[in-house]
């Protein structure tokens, strides 16, 4: 064999070894997926994704909590003076700026899920004894986060405005929610 | 020994599996200790009996509990009323997990005051800061397992730090509780997970003592072992000397067993967890209170907010310690040599207790006038430039007392001179 023959011979198992090698370790990482996918929501934990909520009973000022995907979320019969404190926010004022408007169907009802953004604790304010922080809204005890009357984050370490789901009216005293 | 190894079964088995030796050489007469080893490195071998302690009574705790968000709490008062001696071995669990993490970080102050992390041992450190990392995923874990509220909260804003990482974060911590909020199927991964744990801790220990025994325990001189004048065997000499530390070690770990099994406990989780209702005050492990101070000292910074900042620095704050061998430029070990650097340990000993002290109070508390917001942020930026800058700046520019020429020579010089150490 000429010394070029050698090296087209070498050249073509450098290729082969690397070609098998990738191709094993794609296939080895594929064939974890379905390992680490099996830790994502199973199906009958995705099903229980809906909850109805009847508003009849709910006074002005008062609040209720429902359990929505196991957590909490805050049903708000909200004041006239609540809305109008709301909508005077400056939004350069907001940590993430967000206007009432966007955050309400109708204004009276503030619906969001009861979960401080910062990890997760749930803020006090739904009693009307309970602490509301220095914006009159709710106010979260593990690292002390202040949302305001629209659950908007005012003050604290927490990064974003307690979350609105999706829901919808299914007529004017029943709301779903998810 | 020789005599055992000329026991033909003896023979018969080490040609085929050198098992013998192998312990003869890692724990027994083959293993050649440096002469000087103070109490200080009993800690290790310490560390290992409360491991197997760990294993042995977490194993009979597990044929007791039940994973299941129903039953766990339930289960849990059922070891400690119903189940024969359920009390005494839970109890043995729960403050097992406190005095290993007690033994581990005098275990590292030890470390670093001896400068054991120095080369050629920078690996042996890499792994033990690879085996805290592990002791503490299980120990949040089984915390979680009683489903109390403690549990419950903790193991929420904890798997809540992942969703600070950008994008991906909330698709993370949905991975990780397998629905949408902490729940059955988290509760059932972490006692899968906190059974796994052990085990790899175990064989994190094993190659520890495999790479501490290529170059052998470092000793309080900080000085290379130079020929056999500078050691004894291990057996008898400190298998003897651990058996005494195991001997105060129990005495003290039993005591809070059997005289004050909730000291380290939350009262707290002795209430069955509610999804609706936050404790007002969540504190984590008094061993993770440090690191709870961390995360909650970072403002928002720039363009990274408080929170992904306080989830950074947190875990920074442990993983900075792997590079501490390159960090510290100084080719003496001991800080017995080091004057400045041995001051310095100490105030850095002092500021880790603080942080510990600042996890333990709420953020919005105030001492004396001074907010814990501030005593937190002013020990947090100590502790990373201590390690950042104090370290690499006095290891270059301190001058260091002159070593002793050998071990042994140290030793008899002490023993000539009558007064002791």
């Amino acid at each position: 064999m000429s010394d070029s023959a050698i090296t087209d011979d070498k050249s073509r198992r450098d290729f082969l070894i690397i070609s098998t090698s990738v191709v094993g370790a794609v296939g080895t990482a594929l064939a974890a997926w379905p390992l680490v996918d099996s830790m994502n929501p199973a199906a009958d934990t995705l099903a229980l994704s809906t909850t109805e909520v009847d508003l009849a009973p709910i006074k002005e000022g008062q609040s209720i909590t429902v359990v929505w995907r196991g957590k909490p979320v805050f049903v708000r019969y909200r004041t006239a003076a609540e809305i109008k404190t709301a909508n005077d926010a400056k939004l350069e004022d907001l940590p993430d700026p967000q206007a009432d408007k966007d955050r309400v169907k109708k204004a009276q009802w503030l619906i969001m899920v009861g979960v401080c953004t910062h990890l997760g604790c749930i803020p006090l304010g739904q009693k009307a004894n309970d602490p509301k922080g220095e914006f009159g809204g709710w106010f979260c005890p593990c690292h002390g986060s202040h949302y305001d009357t629209s659950g908007r984050i005012r003050k604290g370490p927490a990064p974003e405005n307690l979350f609105v789901p999706e829901y919808k009216y299914l007529s004017d005293t029943k709301v779903q929610i998810g | 020994m020789s005599k055992f190894f000329e026991n033909p079964v003896i023979k018969w088995v080490e040609y085929r599996l050198p098992i013998f030796s192998f312990i003869d050489e890692s724990v027994g007469s083959g293993y050649p200790t440096p002469k000087n080893l103070n109490y200080w490195w009993n800690f290790g071998s310490l560390a290992g009996l409360v491991l197997v302690i760990m294993i042995a009574t977490g194993i009979v705790l597990a044929m007791n509990y039940t994973a299941h968000v129903d039953y766990a709490f339930e289960s849990v008062e059922r070891i400690m009323r119903d189940v024969n001696y359920g009390w005494l071995v839970r109890y043995i669990h729960v403050n097992g997990g406190s005095m290993f993490f007690i033994l581990v970080y005098i275990h590292m102050f030890r470390g670093l005051y001896y400068g054991s992390f120095k080369e050629p041992r920078e690996l042996l450190w890499i792994i033990g800061v690879f085996i805290l990392l592990a002791m503490m995923a299980t120990a949040f874990m089984g915390y979680v397992l009683p489903w109390g509220q403690m549990s419950f909260w903790g193991a929420t804003v904890i798997t809540n730090l992942f969703s600070a990482i950008p994008l991906i974060g909330d698709s993370i911590v949905t991975w990780l509780w397998g629905g949408f909020s902490v729940d059955n199927p988290t509760l059932n991964r972490f006692y899968a997970f906190h059974y796994l744990l052990p085990f790899v801790i175990f064989a994190l220990v094993f190659i520890h003592l495999w790479a501490l025994h290529v170059h052998k325990s470092s000793n309080p001189l900080g000085i290379d072992i130079q020929g056999p004048q500078d050691t004894i065997p291990f057996h008898p000499y400190f298998t003897i000397k651990d058996l005494f530390g195991m001997g105060v070690f129990m005495l003290i770990f039993m005591y809070f067993v059997f005289f004050a099994p909730n000291f380290f406990g939350e009262p707290d989780n002795y209430i069955k967890a509610n999804p609706l209702v936050t404790p007002p005050h969540i504190v984590p492990e008094w061993y993770f209170l440090p690191f709870y101070a961390i995360l909650r000292a970072v403002p928002d910074i720039w363009f990274i907010s408080a929170k992904l900042g306080g989830v950074i620095a947190m875990f920074g704050s442990i993983l900075i310690l792997l590079l501490l061998p390159w960090l510290d430029r100084s080719k003496v070990r001991s800080s017995q040599f080091r004057p400045i650097n041995r001051q310095l340990f100490w105030v850095f000993f002092v500021d880790c207790l603080i942080l510990g002290w600042v996890g333990a109070n709420s953020p919005d508390a105030v001492f004396h006038g001074v907010p814990f917001l501030w005593i937190g942020r002013v020990t947090t930026a100590y502790y990373f430039a201590h390690i950042l800058l104090i370290i690499p700046l006095v290891s270059i520019l301190e001058r260091t007392k002159p070593l002793p020429e050998s071990i042994s020579a140290a030793v008899t010089a002490n023993a000539k001179s009558g007064a002791g150490e």
